[in-house]
C-alpha cells in the first residue's frame, strides 16, 4: 500500500486529550462531527490545513494517555492517511489498528512540517520527495498486518465472526 | 528458565507456556466497560455482529464517567448503556455507585492471578490485587465481548524494588510520582511494571491501588503486585469464586530490575502538564492555587479521605480556593459518612460531588477549572484540557498535599500538618 500526502508536524508526548478533547462527547456522538475538533486544544486550525492523505508526523510517545479509541477514528475520519511517530503508546497504537488506520513507527527526526512524504507500508520504507531521504519502517507484528489488511477489528469480526489469526494459530 | 508474574498469568489463560515477545490469544476472567467512550463497546459489539456476551457474568458496565447526566446527548448514551444491560443480563452500575476502578476489586469482580480488560486506560489498577489487567479501545473490548477472548503480545517487565519505609506525610502517590518523573512517561511503553519490597508490604490496599492506578502514566501495559497477607485479608468477603496468587520466580528474566531507598522520600508533585514534570515540593512551595481536587480512581478512597479529613479538621479552606471532593464509590462515601470524615470535609468547605469521575475528566462537568486557573489535584493526569479547559493548570499531589495546599491558597507541604 503506498500513502503520500503532506507532514503535519507535532512534537513528543502528544496526547489523547489534545487529539480529541473528552470534552466534546457530551455534545455529540458523531464521530464525522467530532472530528472537526481533532487536535483541538493545541492547534483549533489544524483541521482546515489538512487536505486528504495528509500525515501526522510526530516525536515519540504518540498517543499516550485515554483507551478512548475515537482518537485514532477521528484521524482517520479527518481525512489523514497515516501517523509517522518515533513512538506510540500502547493503547494506541493497538486501537489504530483495529480501526484500520496505518501507524508507522520510524525516525521522524528529519522530516519537516509541509514535507511531501511517500509512504510503502509493503516495504516498510518513508520516502521523504522533499528531501530525497529515505527511513526504514519498523515491522508491524504478523497479527497486526492480518487485522490492518481485514480493514480493522470490526470488519475482521464479520467476516470471521471471531477471531481468525492465522499467525497466532500457527504460533508465529 | 523462570517466569514473570506477566508471563505466567498470560502463559495460563494463553493455555500454553509463554515468554515476553511471543503474541499469544488468552481467555479473558473479566471485561469492564464504561459510559466514557464514543463509540461505546456496546455499539461496536453490534456493529461487528455481536448477538449475545460470551458470558453476561464476566461483563460489567460502569456508569462513571458522567453519572450526573449533564447534557441530552449523555442521558441518551446512558440510556443504550442501561438496555444493553438489561437485554443482555450483564452486571449494570448505575450512576452514583463510583468509579469502576474502586467498583472492581471493592465487589469481588478481579482476583489474584485472573487475565481483565477493560475500556479505561487506568484498568492497570487491578495490578495492585495480582491481576493482570489492562486499558483496551472500544474494538479490543468488543471482540472479546463476543469470543471471551483477546490477543496480547506478552511484555517485559521492569521490576522496581523498594526499599525503606515512607517518612510521615509521604503517601503511596508520592511514591508513584516519583518512579514516573524518574523512569519517564513512556520509560515502561509495552513493557508491564512490578513493584516489590517493604515500601510497598508496609503499603495499605487503598495505597497499593494508587500505585497501580497510575502504571499507565510510564506506560505500562499493567502495574503488578503480589498478594500478601494484607490482599488476601482485603479479598475475604469480596472474593466469590477461588483464585491462585502468582510470583514472579526468582530466576525469572526482567528487562530492567530498579531499586529505589524510599526512606528519604519528600511529597511530590506533577506540576503542568505533563505527569512525569514531578519535583519535591520544596520546589513548588507557594505557587498560587484556586482549586483544589480530592477526586478520582488514583486517590480518593476511604484512607484518602480520612487523610485529606485529618489536616482539614477544625480549619476552612482558603476563600481563594474552592474544594471539591469525590469519593470513590458509595459504599466508600457511606463509611465516610459514618466515621465523620465527609462532615469534616464539608465543614471545611468541601463541595460533595457524585461519586464517579467528577472533577477528573472533561466528560464529567463537574468542577471545570477557569482560563489561568491552577488546579491541584489528586487525580492521575495532568494533560493540558484534562479538565475540559485547556487554559488551566493541573498540578497532581497526593490527598494530603491537596488539603495542606487548600488551607493556603498555594502549594503547601503537608508535613507541618501531619502529626
Ligand atoms: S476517575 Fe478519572 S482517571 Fe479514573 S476512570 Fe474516571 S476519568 Fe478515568
Amino acid at each position: 500500500m503506498l500513502l503520500k500526502g503532506k507532514a503535519h508536524l507535532f512534537g513528543n508526548d502528544v496526547n489523547t486529550d489534545d487529539i480529541i478533547a473528552s470534552k466534546y462527547k457530551s455534545s455529540t456522538t458523531d464521530m464525522l462531527e467530532m472530528s472537526k475538533y481533532l487536535m483541538g486544544n493545541v492547534d483549533p486550525d489544524f483541521v482546515r490545513r489538512i487536505a486528504p492523505g495528509d500525515f501526522i508526523v510526530a516525536g515519540s510517545n504518540f498517543g499516550c494517555g485515554s483507551s478512548r479509541e475515537t482518537a485514532p477514528r477521528v484521524i482517520k475520519l479527518a481525512g489523514l492517511s497515516a501517523v509517522l511517530a518515533k513512538g506510540f503508546a500502547r493503547i494506541f497504537f493497538r486501537n489504530a489498528i483495529n480501526v484500520g488506520l496505518p501507524v508507522v513507527e520510524c525516525d521522524t527526526g528529519g522530516i519537516e512540517d509541509g514535507d511531501q512524504l511517500e509512504v510503502d507500508l509493503t516495504a516498510g520504507l518513508v520516502r521523504n520527495i522533499a528531501r530525497g531521504t529515505e527511513v526504514k519502517v519498523a515491522p508491524l507484528p504478523a497479527v497486526m498486518l492480518e487485522l490492518l489488511s481485514d480493514g480493522g477489528l470490526s470488519e475482521h469480526f464479520k467476516k470471521h465472526g471471531t477471531f481468525h489469526l492465522q499467525s497466532i494459530e500457527e504460533g508465529k | 528458565m523462570g517466569k514473570t508474574i506477566a508471563e505466567k498469568i498470560l502463559g495460563k489463560h494463553a493455555g500454553k507456556n509463554t515468554a515476553a515477545g511471543e503474541i499469544v490469544m488468552a481467555d479473558v476472567d473479566f471485561i469492564m466497560s464504561v459510559d466514557g467512550n464514543r463509540p461505546l463497546s456496546i455499539q461496536v459489539f453490534r456493529e461487528m455482529g455481536g448477538k449475545n456476551l460470551f458470558d453476561p457474568k464476566k461483563f460489567a458496565l460502569v456508569i462513571d464517567h458522567a453519572p450526573s447526566s449533564p447534557t441530552a446527548t449523555v442521558a441518551n448514551t446512558l440510556k443504550l448503556v442501561r438496555q444493553f444491560a438489561r437485554e443482555q443480563g450483564c452486571i449494570l452500575y448505575e450512576a452514583g455507585e463510583g468509579s469502576c476502578h474502586q467498583l472492581l476489586p471493592e465487589r469481588g469482580h478481579v482476583l489474584p492471578g485472573d487475565l481483565v480488560i477493560g475500556t479505561d486506560s487506568h484498568t492497570c489498577t487491578y495490578g495492585a490485587l495480582n491481576v493482570f489487567s489492562t486499558g483496551v479501545g472500544v474494538s479490543d473490548a468488543a471482540a472479546a465481548m463476543i469470543s471471551g477472548k483477546l490477543w496480547f503480545k506478552v511484555p517485559e517487565t521492569i521490576r522496581f524494588v523498594l526499599k525503606g519505609r515512607l517518612p510521615a506525610g509521604v503517601y503511596a502517590k508520592d511514591l508513584i510520582l516519583h518512579l514516573i518523573g524518574s523512569v519517564t512517561a513512556d520509560g515502561a511503553t509495552y513493557k508491564a511494571a512490578e513493584y516489590v519490597g517493604e515500601a510497598i508490604s508496609a503499603l495499605s490496599m487503598d495505597g497499593r491501588l494508587t500505585i497501580s492506578n497510575m502504571a499507565v502514566e510510564m506506560g505500562a501495559k499493567a502495574g503488578l503486585m503480589e498478594a500478601d497477607g494484607k490482599t488476601l485479608a482485603w479479598l475475604k468477603g469480596r472474593a466469590a469464586r477461588p483464585f491462585e496468587p502468582v510470583v514472579s520466580d526468582p530466576d525469572a528474566r526482567f528487562a530492567d530490575v530498579l531499586e529505589y531507598d524510599v526512606s528519604k522520600l519528600t511529597p511530590q508533585v506533577a506540576l503542568p502538564h505533563r505527569v512525569d514534570n514531578v519535583v519535591p515540593v520544596e520546589e513548588a512551595l507557594g505557587r498560587p492555587i484556586q482549586q483544589a481536587n480530592i477526586v478520582a480512581c488514583t486517590n480518593s478512597r476511604l484512607e484518602d479521605l480520612e487523610i485529606a479529613a485529618s489536616i482539614l479538621a477544625g480549619r476552612r479552606v482558603h476563600p481563594g480556593v474552592r474544594l471539591y471532593v469525590v469519593p470513590a464509590s458509595r459504599p466508600v462515601q457511606m463509611e465516610a459518612l459514618r466515621r465523620g470524615i465527609l462532615q469534616t470535609l464539608l465543614e471545611a468547605g468541601g463541595i460533595l460531588g457524585v461519586p464517579g469521575c467528577g472533577a477528573c475528566s472533561g466528560g464529567s462537568h463537574f468542577g471545570v477549572a477557569a482560563d489561568g486557573d491552577h488546579v491541584i489535584t489528586t487525580a492521575n493526569r495532568n494533560f493540558r484540557g484534562r479538565v475540559a479547559n485547556p487554559e488551566a493548570f493541573i498540578t497532581l499531589a497526593s490527598p494530603a498535599t491537596v488539603a495542606a495546599s487548600a488551607l493556603e491558597g498555594k502549594i503547601a507541604d503537608c508535613r507541618k500538618y501531619v502529626r
